[in-house]
């Protein structure tokens, strides 16, 4: 293992870009991409090297980190690319996941990770087409109403089509809205922490990447064998045409079923509208095409069709397209008491022309509809009525999150744990590490992994599924139940490298994993990988602790105790012993 | 002899599957050698389009050909003797689908055999072989 040479040169070229000097160049960091493979594990690395600890999250001194990973471009369903950066809206370790065509147009290009540095003194974009960089004035561009407009715009202006991504930030992102999202091709996206209003702070609009190559391999018949063997796993799981057929909303019925679906800000558990905004009845009414990432089989990716009259010339339709999945369902859809389908589409289609996270949008309004109607806001901050349900004043409630015109919107633009400080209601304030609350109330697991996991997402450990898995068996003790959740975050930080795409997990097991790295020229045995994914782990969570992270200060959402789980109600009593047994463990393993 | 049609691309989702699998005839991943190219119409809602040889019985390509690095294929399209083949481009041009694909490392078309290897991997029913005679 020590003396391993990565088989393809051009994974371990880390593209450096410095936004204020408008200069770029090549390294070959062969070192940490054998070291961690790539993605989470590179970046992570990345961040460390480049990040000043105590650096402004919308200051010149921030740093984006994307990375690819050896099974991008080479194995299916391997479809992701990693962020990284400091996060504005948590202040701490921001880490994000898109798919699209990002992760093959990034190994194509000729690159295994793009770190991006400095602001620009104008708004830019950058097109990196295979070993050129342009900086090209975006000025034009910024202040532009909708993030499709962006899109359409830059597809017909720069090349590629086809072998290509288009990154691109929307207004939310411009006026560093600590939510913004990065919106990737049509309809993925780097949904979470901020990373809009990171490259908003560094006045870049957007980022075009294209290339094509090949990527050589050393066990020919090995590789094509190892193909066969995930390829067939995938078209044959029945999880895989599960998200094929519904994609991530069939998790709606059976979220509310369990009465575990977070409703009109988690006061309840059950919403009476789930039928309306479900993944099948969505599929019947409004769904237009489906479309995959690139080298995915599965195309998870629902697209819904909005037909509209226009009022005053009869005959005359708008046809508009948007993307839905689970978390935005859940966040707008639920949380908001929304069960008007047509009504959720279109507020999802306000968030997707803005350029905001889905998830903390939904989570955000949510707080302030329960905070009016217990009046602690009033009109005067709100300029509308706030009430579960009505979408036409959420729409237009986005709409003033991103435009903030008075101080509510100001503060309510710094995401949900700002907002309930400044005006009260904190114990109904969804945040965990002062990230939005995922669609998941499935008992005390879900919660600590949002609490623990490194970027406060239900994709670091999932505790969501461990809780449902446990419904039979009955909770284990706390600590057994952070150890199992610590462990499963180690082994994501191995998935995360290569970079799959979760769904992927139950296909990626340890020995295939192994093997399809054997095949490709990494002489790695089961151990070597699951010691790499606890070593990333550590290194996160170190710079995790350097960025000011303390376990002990974590706050649980008074809500959260209060509502019953399917697991019954989660005690306190339970969650402080499993954090403090997380803190004694995760400093007793740093300084391992 | 048999050729490959794309049934139809309405069921395309664009997973690049075929393309890659293209390039894995030769045991390589990435996309430098794929014959075959999906790209959207204009933004992935408005679906796909899937562009590859449509096995002509008459190909404008090989008429332009200067060196004959391109001839007939009996059931149509064309065989490529990439010794012959200068690299000049003339084929790509004279393809009116664009159905010639460019392979910039080797600087030379890259051109379907027909084989169906793609087929294989396209999960939606895209692609299939069809019998033509000779
Ligand atoms: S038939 Fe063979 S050569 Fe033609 S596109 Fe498919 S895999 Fe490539
Ligand atoms: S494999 Fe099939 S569905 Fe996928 S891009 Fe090719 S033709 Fe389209």
């Amino acid at each position: 293992m020590s003396n391993m040479k990565l088989f393809d040169p051009y994974l371990s070229r880390v593209l450096y870009i410095d936004l204020t000097r408008k200069r770029y160049w090549v390294e070959n960091r062969e070192d940490i991409f054998e070291e961690y493979m790539g993605g989470v594990g590179v970046a992570t690395k990345l961040l460390q090297e480049e990040l000043p600890r105590n650096a402004d999250t919308l200051g010149a001194e921030n740093v984006i980190v994307f990375a690819v990973g050896p099974f991008n471009g080479v194995y299916p369903i391997a479809s992701k690319t990693v962020a990284m950066f400091k996060s504005p809206l948590t202040g701490n370790l921001g880490e994000s996941h898109a798919g699209g065509r990002s992760s093959i147009a990034i190994r194509m290009a000729g690159y295994g990770a793009i770190v991006i540095k400095g602001a620009s003194d104008i708004p830019i974009y950058l097109a990196i087409h295979g070993e050129k960089v342009h900086f090209k004035d975006a000025r034009a561009l910024w202040g532009v109403r909708s993030t499709y407009t962006i899109g359409r715009v830059l597809r017909e202006r720069e090349p590629g089509s086809g072998y290509r991504t288009i990154m691109r930030i929307g207004r939310a992102g411009e006026e560093l809205v600590r939510f913004a999202s990065v919106v990737v091709d049509s309809y993925r996206h780097f949904g979470r922490l901020g990373l809009g209003a990171v490259m908003g702070s560094k006045k870049l609009k957007a980022i075009v990447i294209s290339g094509k190559r090949t990527i050589p391999i050393p066990n020919k018949p090995k590789y094509r064998e190892i193909y066969n063997k995930i390829y067939k796993a995938a078209i044959e799981s029945p999880a895989m045409k599960k998200y094929h057929d519904y994609g991530t909303p069939v998790n709606v019925l059976q979220l509310n079923a369990l009465g575990a679906l977070p409703t009109k800000n988690l006061m309840t558990t059950k919403f009476e509208g789930a039928e309306e905004i479900s993944g099948e009845k969505l599929a019947e009414t409004k769904l237009a095409r489906r479309v995959a990432c690139a080298h995915c089989v599965v195309a998870c990716i629902h697209i819904a069709a909005i037909r509209e009259e226009y009022p005053h010339e009869k005959f005359f339709y708008t046809v508009r397209y948007v993307s839905y999945d689970y978390e935005p369902i859940y966040a707008n859809g639920s949380m908001l008491g929304i069960s008007d389908s047509e009504g959720l589409i279109r507020v999802l289609e306000e968030i997707e022309v803005q350029g905001l996270d889905a998830m903390s949008t939904g989570v955000v309004l949510a707080w302030a509809t329960e905070a009016y109607m217990r009046g602690l806001i009033s009109k005067e901050d709100t300029l509308l009525d706030l009430k579960w349900g009505d979408w036409k004043n959420y729409i237009q409630a986005i709409r003033y999150i991103v435009k903030q015109p008075n101080e509510f919107y100001k503060t309510l633009a710094l995401g949900v744990e700002e907002a309930a400080k400044k005006y009260g209601g904190l114990e109904f304030a969804l945040s965990f590490g002062r990230n939005e609350m995922p669609g998941y109330h499935t008992g005390p697991g879900c919660h600590l992994g949002w609490l623990i996991g490194a970027r406060h997402s239900h994709l670091d450990n999932a505790g969501y599924s461990l809780d449902q898995k446990l419904l039979s068996k009955g909770l284990p003790t706390p600590e057994e139940y952070i150890d199992s959740l610590m462990k499963e975050e180690a082994w994501r930080q191995v998935l995360t490298s290569l970079v799959i795409c979760l769904f992927a997990r139950g296909i990626y097991k340890p020995d295939i994993v192994a093997e399809a790295l054997n095949a490709t020229g990494y002489e790695y045995k089961v151990d070597d990988i699951l010691n790499i994914g606890w070593k990333i782990y550590k290194n996160k969570y170190k710079l995790k602790l350097e960025l000011g992270f303390d376990p002990l200060k974590l706050r649980i959402p008074r809500r959260v105790l209060e509502v019953p789980t399917p697991h019954g109600g989660i005690s306190e009593e339970y969650m402080k012993r499993a954090i403090t047994y997380f803190s004694q463990k995760i400093k007793k393993f740093l300084e391992s | 002899m048999r050729r490959l049609v794309v049934t139809d691309p309405e069921l395309c989702v664009g997973c690049m599957s075929c393309m890659f699998a293209c390039s894995r005839r030769f045991g390589v991943a990435g996309l430098a050698k794929s014959a075959i190219y999906v790209r959207s119409i204009g933004g992935v809602e408005r679906g796909f389009t899937v562009i590859v040889c449509r096995a002509c019985k008459d190909p404008p390509c090989v008429v332009v050909c200067p060196t004959n690095a391109l001839r007939k294929r009996k059931g149509g399209g064309v065989i490529f003797d990439c010794g012959k083949c200068i690299g000049c481009g003339n084929c790509v041009e004279a393809c009116p689908f664009g159905a010639v694909q460019w392979d910039f490392e080797e600087n030379k078309p890259v051109i379907c055999v027909h084989c169906g290897y793609c087929v294989n991997y396209c999960p939606h029913g895209v692609l299939a072989i069809e019998e033509v005679g000779e």
